[in-house]
């Protein structure tokens, strides 16, 4: 896990990671009301994100996790189920 | 594991709190819940709903070298079933383990039958693989 963000008035936000090998793609390949799928096979983008995490705010980076199997499950809101 | 949804780290703080500390036995949530504000990660991953703002429930499995293996996309009103993610994470760790030589066939859990694909497996599954293996 990377520093922690400062926790001020300002709402931090994730940013996407820039592949090195992959410069010359746009930094976000979806257009206005088009949905871009990943592939299976492909290497799942790379992101720093802030977190809540053992009772502190923290950042979490998707990178920093290789060597290990990661389950990376979205939803749609905060207080519904899973 | 890693949890994200669009609502800030300070929702989820409150979420812990008032919520999900009196639904689980540690307390507290044994992985780090990621803020996607603005869905940036979302669109990235294919799971952003631009009209309802929110990132759907989409589940992906990625590996040790960072690579996409499986993933399942949800519309909102309907949860997840997480034993079979936990199902699907077993049989890629075997597979993985094999370095190609197995194979987790369908309803695959662990102790059920591994499959050995190669010229000797072509039209003799049944003989090692039974239909009634496919569920539980």
């Amino acid at each position: 896990m990377a520093e922690k963000p400062a926790v001020g008035c300002k709402r931090p936000s994730a940013k996407v990671e820039k592949n090195p090998e992959k410069a010359q793609q746009p930094e976000t390949p979806v257009t206005k009301g088009e949905h871009h799928m990943i592939q299976i096979g492909q290497k799942a983008p790379d992101f720093t994100a802030p977190a809540y995490f053992n009772n502190e705010f923290t950042e979490v980076k998707l990178s920093d996790h290789l060597g290990k199997w990661v389950v990376l499950c979205f939803y749609p809101g905060d207080f519904t189920f899973v | 594991m890693l949890s994200m949804s669009v609502d800030s780290m300070f929702v989820h703080k409150m979420w812990v709190d008032k919520e999900l500390s009196k639904m689980v036995t540690a307390k507290t949530v044994p992985f780090p819940m990621l803020s996607d504000g603005g869905g940036t990660i979302g669109k990235m991953y294919g799971v952003y709903d631009q009209d309802e703002g929110v990132d759907i429930r989409g589940r992906f499995l990625i590996d040790p070298d960072g690579i996409v293996q499986a993933y399942e996309m949800v519309a909102p009103p309907v949860g997840r079933n997480i034993p079979e993610t936990l199902r699907q994470l077993q049989a890629f760790q075997l597979v993985r383990e094999g370095k190609g030589t197995k194979a987790a066939p369908s309803g695959w859990r662990p102790g059920k039958t591994v499959l050995e694909p190669g010229p000797d497996l072509v039209g003799n599954v049944w003989k090692v693989w039974t239909v009634d293996q496919a569920f539980d």
